[in-house]
């Protein structure tokens, strides 16, 4: 990559293992560009290729009336970052499903930064982090409404599981407003399983991870009920669960 | 079948049980009544390993093991079922999900073979009939938006599907209208009824009792078990209260 390596002082990285990213930063490519264009309707899919660290930045650009579903899951062992800059023009539609699910000394973070800058525009965010050990999780989540993009409807819902003391979850849903006439909600919550749940499942039989694995499916499974290619759907449920026994083991 | 020996059990440093003593045979259903705070849903917590109460004296066997000594997993595959006073909301996971791995996970530990899933979905279906609760509903979220009723009636659906050899059944009365209290009891009857198999009803009120008829009542108060009876015991406590009995 040519552009100059990042410092935790840009708040884009500031959770950021740039240890791992150095790693592979002469081998990264530049960000990818997806264009959509007019009216065009597109979802795209991104599970992780099980190497350790995977960082992926793309550019979204979305021409009126275009819509694009995004599915993440995030699950590299070391590092994993995906890192969206989105323009959005007149009545666009983005939508953002993504997990994080990290055990041991992961790192793993979805940043974005959805520019809504014509009106009408509408985009969700839904980030489910899992996570165990002493990962750390996070989700830098910027709205940005241009002056005139009135009628925008946003939402961000972020939220994050913390299986054990060491785990980490950031949270960042942020809002830059300028027009007067527009509808943008956040929500952000850091839990740890509910004790009521896991003592039901323990008591029907489930041994102790079983029962942590299935109670995490039933938080993050619900990200890829859109996910319109039933292959493709079938895969990131299945690296899910994969990941997920292996950060309850 | 389950035997328990002065069990003294407290819930945050607080004792609850005090020196509780019960033998239900197996071929037999007994019930537990008692006034509020008596003890009686630790009893249950107790028998099903949840943590937070702690067991400082006395002990429980069940079928011949040391129940205290396992865990609650354990427990289920050995056969003990606790129907819940609250059942759990269990968002984003079915019912059909949740009770087969759960079945699976029991058979499993047992030694037997796993169902599979046209096995399971006969199972379910057969369960949810006899119960009157409509199959669709297991596809929904564990409890998740279920009335009072539908979740006590959801467990018997459980229970039925996992025929267990013991159930100790937390207040599956509280929340039914008279319909479902027949509906339920009758439940706890064809599934739990058998030479070797047995129950522990937990209730404040007659009513289940006159469906599901107990071999014996038993009063908890305090903590421990301060009367016996047959099943005129209970129709006694519902027309002169406990207050007599403390």
């Amino acid at each position: 990559m040519t552009a100059p390596f990042p410092t935790r002082k840009a708040e884009a990285w500031r959770y950021a293992d740039l240890d791992a990213l150095k790693s592979v930063w002469d081998e990264l490519p530049g960000a990818e560009t997806i264009t959509l264009a007019k009216g065009e309707a597109r979802q795209q899919v991104w599970i992780g290729d099980g190497s350790p660290v995977g960082v992926r930045t793309v550019q979204v650009e979305l021409a009126a009336g275009a819509s694009i579903d995004i599915f993440a899951l995030n699950t590299a062992p070391q590092y994993g970052r995906v890192e969206l800059d989105v323009a959005m023009h007149e009545g666009a539609h983005f939508a953002l499903h993504a997990a994080n699910i990290g055990g041991g000394k992961a790192t793993q973070e979805i940043v974005t930064a959805v520019r809504h800058l014509e009106p009408n525009g509408t985009s969700r965010q839904t980030v489910r982090s899992v996570l165990a050990g002493t990962a750390t999780g996070s989700y830098l989540g910027k709205v940005a409404v241009a002056r005139h993009a009135q009628k925008t409807d946003g939402e961000q819902s972020v939220k994050a599981m913390l299986l054990d003391r060491g785990a980490t979850a950031n949270c960042k849903p942020e809002l830059e407003i300028y027009a007067d006439d527009v509808k943008c909600a956040h929500g952000a919550s850091v839990g740890e399983l509910d004790p009521d749940q896991l003592f039901y499942a323990l008591s029907r039989g489930l041994d102790p991870a079983s029962a942590k694995a299935l109670l995490l499916e039933g938080f993050v499974l619900q990200l890829w009920d859109e996910v319109a290619d039933e292959a493709q759907r079938e895969a990131l449920i299945e690296a899910s669960r994969a990941a997920l026994r292996s950060v309850v083991a | 079948m389950l035997q328990i020996t002065n069990l003294h059990a407290t819930v945050a440093d607080k004792p609850i049980l005090n020196g509780l003593t019960l033998t239900v045979p197996a071929g037999e259903v007994h019930a537990i009544m008692g006034p509020n705070g008596a003890g009686k849903s630790t009893l249950a917590y107790v028998l099903g390993g949840r943590p937070g109460y702690e067991v400082t004296d006395g002990s429980a066997t069940f079928m011949g093991e040391d129940l205290l000594a396992q865990e609650p997993h354990e427990r289920a595959a050995a056969g003990l079922f606790l129907g819940f006073q609250y059942p759990v909301e269990i968002p984003g996971v079915s019912s059909m999900q949740f009770i087969r791995e759960s079945l699976n996970a029991q058979r499993r530990a047992r030694g037997e073979a796993e169902l599979s899933g046209a096995e399971f979905i006969r199972l379910a279906r057969a369960e949810a009939t006899e119960l009157g609760m409509d199959v669709e509903m297991l596809k929904r979220p564990v409890n998740v938006g279920f009335s009072g009723g539908e979740k006590k009636r959801a467990e018997m659906v459980q229970m039925g599907i996992m025929r267990p050899r013991f159930a100790v059944l937390d207040e599956t009365d509280s929340g039914l209208d008279i319909d479902a209290l027949r509906i339920v009891g009758a439940g706890i009857n064809r599934i739990m009824r058998a030479p070797d198999r047995g129950a522990l009803l937990i209730t404040h009120y007659q009513r289940l009792l006159e469906v599901a008829r107990p071999d014996k009542v038993h009063v908890l108060a305090e903590g421990r078990i301060v009367r016996s009876g047959g099943p005129e015991l209970a129709v006694e406590l519902e027309r002169e209260g406990y207050t007599e009995l403390a």
